[in-house]
């Protein structure tokens, strides 16, 4: 009788492993493109770390402001480009992100996470560093983080853009951008992108820049293919 | 137990007084047009009170020793005048002499507060805000652009809330984390705060002035002597105090004037 019990768990436990995906299956339509922005971007200036020696000796150069970020043709870095409207926002990833502050940097400048994702933020510093996210729609708070301390764990539960600073360095400067879906990518100074496993369906795709705001096109997916999406922004001097 | 007491107050007044007199824990070298000024009214307090205080700490001794013998009733009546009179007469050496040193200091401070700064002197505009100094220099044109604290946004490097857009004399303004100014020039600082109370803080050069949210407070000093030092916070501003400091160069009129071209290039 146990037998026949056990052979039978095990044939229903077989079936389903059979039918059920062994994997959610990673086709889908893919959208790639370049941002580049039109107009003159505002200069670079570098950033004067003297005060924190165990940041400035960690550069050979100076590091520059980040707001604005180019490559060569015009090409623009640290943009989010993300799915904004159609589709299923689906859970969040159980794959977290991270947030590093190291040489007195946010390492990346621009982080893109989809809301409930779990966020940890470390600090790689031999100094005390103050992480304040300015949200406005989620709660805000800041943190002291001193050197050695463990990571701090957060989730952020609504889309929104936000800024981050550092009460201790003011040049510190970075943003967490909480979007409402999984499909998001955060461009490299050569401008690319490119936004895999879309299901077929009509979408809104956004780019967004810190300075230059953000811009938006549909793309409609029928199947496997990829779409080809370029984003020109308008870059203002001051 | 009384002559121990005596003897421990006698040690103790003097070896204090030894550190002061051998300049054992003392500022760095001035290197100020006013720090002579500065120096000459700090050594005068310490004669003056560091007089009375070993006056009174050897009198103090002296009367222990002398009482030390366990006769507990006895009086002292031998001060002429009586009590009244002498403690009337220690008020008023006490307040003379608190009068004098206000009097006597009042030169000193009013060529660093009341006198204007020199025509010619470099015009610097200071900042502070947690946990930071920064230091604007007109620039090129010579004009400074006006601040508009609402347009603050330290990520993009806008510290003072310029607006370059509109501004035109905004545009060429030169920012710097550190005070660099040329030796020998006088140098006029407007300092204001973003957000509490700081202060600015460079020994050498015998200064010290408070940040005041809501003020603009201006001082003037003249470096003589070409160095780098620092700058330091001295008024508890919050949690990130202790790292609130930037550098002081005092350069040549050579490498000043090749420092503010780098820096307008940038």
């Amino acid at each position: 009788m146990r037998m026949k019990i056990l052979a039978c768990v095990t044939l229903v436990v077989l079936t389903t492993m059979a039918l059920a995906p062994a994997t959610p299956h990673k086709a889908g339509g893919t959208v790639t493109g370049k941002v580049t922005y039109t107009g003159t971007p505002p200069k670079m200036k570098p950033i004067d770390m003297a005060k924190e020696p165990s940041c400035a000796k960690q550069h050979a150069t100076p590091v520059m402001n980040e707001s604005v970020v180019t490559g060569s043709g015009n090409t623009l870095g640290d943009v989010v480009v993300y799915i904004s409207a159609g589709g299923e926002a689906g859970a969040a990833p159980a794959q977290g992100v991270e947030f590093d502050q190291k040489g007195c940097q946010y390492i990346p400048h621009v982080l893109a996470m989809q809301a409930g994702q779990q966020l940890t933020i470390k600090n790689d510093d031999q100094t005390s560093h103050n992480i304040h996210p300015m949200s406005k729609v989620n709660p805000e708070w800041n943190k002291s983080q001193p050197p050695g301390a463990p990571p701090i764990q957060v989730k952020y539960e609504k889309p929104e853009f936000i800024p981050v600073k550092c009460n201790v360095h003011p040049w510190m400067h970075g943003y967490f951008a909480v979007l409402n879906t999984s499909h998001s990518a955060v461009t490299g100074a050569d401008g690319s992108f490119s936004l895999t496993g879309l299901p077929p369906g009509k979408y809104t795709v956004t780019a967004w820049q810190e300075r230059f705001g953000t811009q938006s096109q549909e793309v409609t997916i029928t199947g496997n293919e990829t779409a080809k999406l370029d984003f020109v922004l308008k870059a203002t001097e001051y | 137990m009384g002559k121990l007491f005596a003897v421990a107050v006698t040690v103790i007044t003097l070896i204090s007084a030894a550190l002061f007199v051998t300049h054992t824990w003392w500022l760095p070298p001035d290197i100020s047009v006013l720090g002579r000024g500065i120096d000459g009214q700090i050594t005068e307090t310490m004669v003056f009170t560091g007089a009375l205080f070993v006056a009174a700490q050897l009198a103090l001794a002296l009367f222990v020793w002398q009482s030390s013998d366990g006769v507990a009733t006895r009086v002292i009546r031998s001060f002429p005048g009586g009590a009244t009179f002498m403690v009337v007469f220690a008020c008023a050496i006490v307040s003379i002499e608190l009068v004098s040193l206000v009097f006597v200091g009042t030169k000193v401070w009013s060529s660093i507060y009341l006198d204007a700064a020199p025509a010619n002197a470099l015009h610097i505009d200071v900042q502070a805000g947690q946990f930071a100094f920064y230091f604007r220099y007109a620039g090129p044109d010579g004009k400074f652009g006006v601040p508009h604290p609402e347009l603050i946004d330290e990520g993009n490097s806008n510290f003072f809330g310029l607006d370059p857009k509109n501004d035109t004399a905004a545009r060429d303004d030169i920012i710097s984390a550190s005070l660099v100014v040329p030796v020998n020039q006088p140098v006029l600082l407007t300092m204001h705060s973003k957000d509490v109370g700081h202060s600015l803080f460079i020994p050498e050069l015998r200064l010290q002035q408070d940040f005041v949210p809501g003020l603009v407070i201006p001082v003037h000093f003249t470096a003589t002597g070409i160095t780098k030092t620092e700058v330091v916070c001295t008024q508890l501003c919050g949690l990130g105090h202790y790292n609130m400091r930037a550098y002081v160069e005092v350069l040549s009129r050579d490498d000043f004037a090749k420092w503010l071209v780098d820096q307008a290039g940038q």
